[in-house]
């Protein structure tokens, strides 16, 4: 097939060809840009928790008074461990995609001036650690003595033995073993016994220094500031039908406290919840690609149509001098992939320059280069479908209309 | 002429359908997506106090300690002295401030499980200043607040929940653990966005989009308030190792009490921005302050500082506004397919005696219809587009509608765009040389 007469016929209809191209172009920085995106969001959501989701819910109750959170841990943790099908209820300060936990900043020395990382302290009394189905990776895990009580009023006990994430560990002391190390957080001190594998912060967001599983477990006692939050444990099959069975029993084990309704949940349904943002915004992203290449069929088919309508005449002759159909059917599709390409060269500066400015205003990290083949593929293979029907038509173009009058 | 040019656009649009229809559709399709999220936008970006908005600002100064390491002076609450200082100079024509806390809320001979909700410890001037609407009953007066009186304005939908909707005011509700007097009943009330708590991080949960949360339900004086639900109060941040007392915040190290205040007009502004300014100064001589950076921003300037718009909504109105861009490129593309196929007419109309201007115009009118018939289809696609924003589970979901300003703009959108498209095109086909045209019949 040669492409000299195709390029001198698309020279005829210099705007047209460069409008679609200009088109194209467009569709091209967006498509990349907006795959990109819903890539982003769905590794967003891919955070790992580390904990057991799917064996595991959480009880929030609030209103209630500091003296007579003894008293309420107690009565919780035996009516909710008496609904049939709980192996067992923790009292903890939150859990993954839970209440908003503590967030402090911490410092290598006890001095303060050596600022380590924004971490966020998960507390827990004895066996939570268990129950959450936190993977040790070094070290042990707190032992029986290691759970204190918290005094007076402080948040938590001035010296803890405590568990922090792999991520927090390579964050604090990059490339060393983090066992025995220390880090303080104001008057209170911190060493570290074990290494989990994963932990993720409570409500994560992207905003701000801070990482996803930069986590602390601190052991403490219930009772003080450490209540109303508690973790129950079941088989996977059963927990749906248990986290009903606990919240309506909420009421009848203590009927003073509010029971947050959309805060006890399973700790699924309160991932997806926390997602949902993100799912709405891929949603979103996911429509306007369909649309947006909805649209660009539209453009190319119209074209296309129109052009093979206007040689008729043109395309009789060819086939009358002895061009095949297939001849004829070859000559639009490469014409089609002619005019892509120069959308697609184009569209590949425009996608760079579009993600330069996503970089800037939105915190959004670079566009990947394998990106830009898979979009120019998108668009070749959107292009040559869009013009085939067309094409088609054209090739069924009779040689007898060249003996015809206009 | 215009009657006539309509006539032959309908014509025109007739004879070639199939290319009519995608054309239609490309710019209802574009319309219907930049229309959705302007919309969105629009609702997001509303100015919360219209007519007033100018004339109240938020004024901060810096109590952080030196060695304090914070990259954003000031920070956007203040500790309780400084806050009440201000407050009580009366330098402004109002001034109002700002705690929120959460409280259990139940009322005595009402059969129903307490509730959980968030209290505004306010002052008096907080009603007047943001044009509250009450339903029954009036704010409370500064007496009650130097006299530490007991009393509280609740909202409508805590009236409906707790007493059915009937007139409260006289009836008692009970905040954790003490008795209060309700004093008056707002009618609904929903500013948008909940611009006097565009504070910040408090909620942690999605604290981007909680700025279209609704207002509190329970309004209290100040120091009432205080006493009322001590313990659960929260810190915006602190130093020096925190409050003494948890949730009692109290001349601790922390900030946690915002300050707005009414200045009527440029001479009082700044007046007020002197007076503070003078505030930070005279509070490091004391040794008091380290900073003496301080900062007065107007209500809008505030809120576009505190970045309230969630990013994905502008984000989403980028990428509509692009796709909007490509449809528009589609329509010309195929607009000057069209009306150029058209070159014998045209050649014929201006030999018989048309200008090249009465071409153009019989051109743009047919551009101009097919985005008429573009935007119906855009408006439709926008009601759908809304309403798939409003089965979204977000804070302003409720909020979404088309309104007047809106459902006019999708159509004047819509026109003005194929208007654009049309343009080229129709410059072209008024150049067509009629002779070169002729030449062919």
């Amino acid at each position: 097939m040669q492409i000299q007469p195709i390029l001198a016929a698309l020279k005829k209809h210099r705007l047209a060809t460069t409008l679609i191209a200009m088109e194209i172009a467009l569709a091209c920085a967006v498509l990349c840009n907006a795959i990109f995106l819903i890539g982003d969001r769905l590794s967003a959501m891919d955070l790992n928790s580390g904990v057991d989701e799917a064996a595991l819910g959480v009880i929030v109750v609030t209103g209630f008074e500091p003296k007579q959170a003894t008293d309420l841990n107690a009565r919780m943790v035996s009516g909710l461990g008496a609904i049939p099908g709980v192996e067992s209820v923790h009292v903890v300060s939150s859990v993954p995609f839970g209440p908003q936990g503590g967030v402090n900043g911490i410092t290598l020395d006890q001095e303060g001036k050596h600022v380590g990382a924004v971490v966020q302290l998960y507390q827990g009394e004895a066996g939570s650690p268990e129950a959450l189905g936190l993977k040790l990776v070094a070290g042990h895990l707190p032992a029986a003595a290691d759970y204190q009580p918290i005094l007076g009023q402080d948040y938590m006990p001035l010296s803890s033995q405590v568990l922090i994430t792999r991520a927090l560990a390579e964050k604090l002391w990059p490339g060393k073993d983090p066992l025995g190390k220390e880090f303080w957080g104001a008057k209170y001190r911190f060493r570290v016994i074990g290494v989990v594998a994963n932990l993720s912060v409570s409500q994560y967001t992207e905003n701000g220094e801070h990482g996803a599983e930069w986590c602390v477990f601190v052991p403490v006692q219930a009772g003080g500031l450490l209540a109303g939050t508690y973790l129950i444990r079941a088989k996977p099959q059963d927990l749906e039908r248990v986290m009903t069975a606990a919240r309506l029993a909420v009421p009848k084990i203590a009927p003073q406290v509010v029971l947050d309704h959309s805060g006890s949940h399973t700790i699924s349904h309160l991932r997806e919840q926390f997602f949902k943002n993100d799912r709405a915004m891929a949603g979103m992203l996911v429509g306007i690609i369909v649309a947006l290449l909805g649209v660009t069929a539209l453009g190319i088919v119209g074209l296309a149509s129109f052009w093979v309508a206007q040689r008729r005449r043109q395309i009789g002759i060819r086939r009358a001098l002895g061009a095949t159909r297939a001849d004829i059917l070859r000559y639009f599709q490469t014409e089609n992939f002619l005019i892509v390409s120069f959308g697609i060269v184009l569209g590949m500066v425009l996608a760079y320059g579009l993600n330069l400015m996503l970089m800037q205003y939105y915190e959004v990290p670079r566009l990947p280069a394998y990106y830009f083949p898979v979009g120019a593929l998108v668009l070749w293979g959107l292009g040559q479908l869009a013009v085939l029907a067309p094409a088609l038509r054209a090739a069924a173009v009779p040689p007898v209309v060249a003996t015809r009058g206009v | 002429m215009f009657a006539y040019y309509l006539d032959l656009a309908l014509h025109s649009l007739k004879r070639n359908k199939m290319l009519t229809a995608l054309m239609i559709i490309a710019i209802a399709v574009g319309i219907g997506a930049s229309m959705t999220t302007l919309t969105v936008m629009h609702v997001l970006s509303g100015d919360p106090l219209p007519g007033k908005s100018a004339h109240i600002f938020y004024p901060q100064v810096d109590p952080t300690p030196a060695d304090w390491n914070n990259p954003r002076h000031p920070l956007a609450v203040m500790d309780d002295r400084s806050a009440l200082e201000l407050w009580s100079a009366r330098r402004a024509d109002r001034q109002a401030l700002i705690v929120q806390s959460p409280v259990k809320v139940s009322a005595p001979g009402v059969d129903r499980p307490p509730l959980q909700l968030t209290l505004l410890a306010t002052t008096s001037d907080f009603f007047p200043m943001f044009e509250v609407p009450f339903a029954y009953g009036r704010a409370w007066t500064p007496a009650d607040e130097t006299s530490h009186a007991r009393v509280a304005v609740i909202s409508s939908d805590l009236n409906d929940r707790l007493f059915d909707g009937a007139d409260s005011v006289g009836r008692t509700v009970r905040l954790k653990d003490s008795d209060v007097r309700i004093v008056g009943v707002l009618k609904p009330w929903r500013p948008t966005p909940l611009f006097y708590d565009a504070q910040g991080g408090f909620t942690g949960n999605g604290y981007e989009t909680s700025y279209y949360a609704r207002p509190e339900d329970v309004f209290m004086p100040f120091q009432s308030a205080l006493e009322v639900n001590d313990g659960n109060f929260f810190q915006f941040t602190c130093w020096g190792g925190g409050p003494p007392v948890p949730g009692h915040l109290e001349g601790s190290p922390c900030l946690w009490v915002a300050l707005w205040v009414e200045l009527d007009s440029a001479a009082k502004v700044a007046d007020y921005r002197a007076f503070i300014t003078n505030y930070a100064q005279q509070q490091k001589t004391l040794g008091r302050f380290a900073n003496t950076d301080t900062r007065m921003l107007d209500l809008v300037q505030w809120l576009d500082h505190q970045q309230v718009i969630p990013k994905n909504a502008r984000l989403q109105t980028w990428l509509a506004l692009a796709f909007l861009v490509i449809c528009l490129f589609n329509t010309v593309g195929l607009l000057l397919a069209k009306f150029l196929r058209r070159a014998g007419e045209i050649g014929v109309r201006r030999a018989l005696g048309a200008s090249r201007r009465s071409v153009f115009a019989q051109y743009l009118m047919e551009a101009g219809l097919i985005g008429f018939i573009g935007g119906i289809g855009g408006w439709l696609l926008t009601l759908l587009g809304l309403w798939l924003v409003r089965r979204q589970q977000t804070p302003y979901a409720d909020l979404v509608g088309l309104d007047m300003s809106m459902f006019v703009t999708t159509f004047a959108l819509a026109i003005v765009v194929s208007l654009l498209a049309g343009a080229l095109p129709a410059l072209r086909a008024s150049r067509v040389a009629p002779a070169l045209q002729l030449k062919v019949y």
